[in-house]
């Protein structure tokens, strides 16, 4: 049975109209579960239709991979904890990146072994092959440094931008070569070379650029199948390709905004140098109250209103369970309790939102930046738990602060305000905190998981 | 119109229907879309298939065709079952 190009058209664009359908659906959560089904039902009919194109005849090694791959995927996502979603969405961009480089290798030598390339394909396959590749390495990279593999601190190598540059040219030499004389070599090494730029991209950006980075891999990944497409002259795979690469860069664009810097100070790297460690003693020196989890949990009880900033720090401790019991016993006193959450807190955007969603806190006592800035100045107490920066008034008043201009949550306008951390070590940024010597600031030093349980404890405790 | 001419457009085009989609989406759910968005850029699975399918092609080929379809279906199932976990946590209790 012959199938018209015009059926698979026809049936492309209607799995495109389910994508977006999906990716509409996430306006809210009410219709995000819908959309989530709609992008899968649009999946289905590409799979299934590509299986009728006239080009495939065997099917073996495909159902085997379709297959494999489904129980790995799976298995994988079944397991993952919701603190690791990062390192899921770093490492499953990877595998778009690398998948884009075996298919444009894959129908160059289908392709040149027929005699059926033009000079259009070819730079079709070069830019195919190299988006993908810095997708895969630069991916990777993020990967190693979200799971702890690798040194989550930027690495600076010296004289990297001119590394960059020159690998950069060599790349753009193999492929004018490439696509004038279609020698593979040079399809080997302009991918090749692609590779070593995508490690050498990612390698000196710092833990907490993570949530732009993952946004913009998550972008490259999308640009990397529509340039899949443009080869394959498969509007589908085009279309697609644009709607995720805009969905990565509008997220990279909004975290950026977040955190007051360029996207192209985050793209050269090197912020956030570690700061020195010291400890809760060496605090005291500085002029830092600190208080004991008894004590902060004493005045959050005489609170009539609580709000609660969660950072990174939180999900490194798993301690948004713990959290949801404290949350708990604060509302069952009759204490309105509020979640404020920053756009960059965490490791990718909306990260904590997930965290708090797994505990079970429902989503209407949680609030975005604009939301509930204008509230802290009302708030009794505000908890904030493993966070730094986003709450940093010298973002707001000190202009020689790396910090100035980024938007903060005003969490010192409360009455008190009590810091859970780990010990006195800087932020991210590496910018000592103008808020911890703030008099209605108190620090509260420890784990934030054991902090937040002994919290619950004097809450349900003895009831003062 | 030449048939890379159409392709251009229909990409724009694309761009800015993504634009205007992507930013209706509420920032809670800003971790599900990328889920979301990983798993339809795995549509790589579609030139990965015409791959992996061709007949009497090389064995090299074929075996390049097989890893890009094993990697995409991860990301297909990967990144699908995971959103559906994490929505299932936003739903009203």
């Amino acid at each position: 049975m012959a199938l018209s190009s015009d059926f698979f058209a026809g049936c492309y664009l209607v799995a495109t109209i389910f994508f977006i359908f999906g990716l509409k659906g996430l306006a809210s959560p009410r219709t995000a579960v819908r959309g989530n089904y709609s992008a899968m039902l649009g999946m289905l009919i590409a799979v299934v239709v590509t299986m009728f194109h006239p080009d495939v005849k065997a099917y073996g090694w495909i159902l085997a991979g379709l297959g494999l791959g489904a129980v790995v995927g799976t298995l994988i996502a079944l397991r993952i904890q919701m603190t690791n979603m990062p390192q899921l969405v770093a490492i499953l961009h990877s595998f778009v990146g690398l998948a884009a480089v075996l298919v444009a290798f894959g129908t160059y030598l289908e392709h040149a072994a027929h005699g059926e390339v033009n000079s259009v394909m070819l730079v079709e396959l070069a830019a195919g092959s190299f988006i993908g590749a810095i997708t895969f390495t630069g991916s990777l990279i993020a990967f190693g440094k979200l799971q702890a593999l690798l040194n989550s601190a930027p690495l600076l190598l010296p004289g990297r931008h001119l590394l960059n540059i020159l690998l950069a040219l060599a790349m753009l030499g193999f492929t004018v070569d490439f696509v004038m004389n279609q020698h593979l070599y040079s399809f080997v090494a302009l991918s090749g070379t692609a590779l070593a730029l995508g490690f050498l991209l990612v390698l000196p950006i710092g833990g907490g650029d993570m949530p732009v980075i993952v946004s913009m891999l998550n972008s490259y990944s999308g640009w990397a199948a529509t340039a899949t497409g443009f080869t394959l002259g498969n509007n589908l795979l085009v279309t697609t390709g644009a709607l995720v690469g805009s969905s990565g860069a509008i997220l990279s664009f909004v975290m950026c905004k977040a955190m007051n810097r360029s996207i192209l100070s985050v793209i050269l790297g090197g912020f956030g140098e570690t700061g020195g460690d010291s400890t809760a003693a060496q605090a005291a020196g500085k002029g830092v109250k600190s208080a004991s989890a008894e004590d902060a949990a004493f005045v959050m009880e005489n609170s009539s209103k609580v709000i609660v900033v969660p950072g990174y720090g939180m999900a490194v401790a798993q301690a948004q369970h713990a959290v949801k019991e404290m949350y708990e016993a604060l509302q069952e006193k009759g204490i309105e309790v509020k979640f404020a959450i920053h756009p960059v807190a965490g490791r990718m955007p909306g990260h904590m939102n997930v965290l708090l969603a797994e505990s079970e806190i429902p989503y209407d006592v949680i609030f975005e930046m604009d939301e509930v800035n204008s509230e802290f100045s009302s708030a009794d107490s505000v908890l904030v738990i493993g966070a730094n920066d986003v709450v940093n008034p010298a973002a707001k008043t000190d202009k020689s602060s790396p910090l100035y201009g980024m938007p903060i949550l005003d969490a010192y306008k409360a009455k008190h305000v009590f810091v859970n951390k780990r010990s006195m070590k800087a932020g991210y940024a590496g910018v000592d905190n103008a808020l911890f010597y703030m008099d209605n600031c108190s620090l509260v030093f420890g784990d934030a998981k054991s902090v937040v349980e002994a919290f619950v404890k004097s809450l349900r405790g003895t009831g003062h | 119109m030449s048939a890379a001419m159409i392709a251009i457009y229909i990409f724009v085009l694309s761009c800015f229907i993504g634009y205007y989609v992507i930013w209706g989406v509420t920032p809670a759910l800003h971790t599900p879309l990328m889920a979301v968005t990983n798993a339809i850029s795995a549509i790589v699975i579609v030139g990965a298939i015409l791959v992996a399918g061709q007949e009497g092609a090389s064995e090299w080929v074929s075996i390049l065709g097989f890893v890009a379809v094993f990697l995409a279906s991860i990301n297909i199932f990967g990144g699908f079952v995971v959103t559906t976990r994490m929505l299932a946590m936003f739903k009203k209790k």
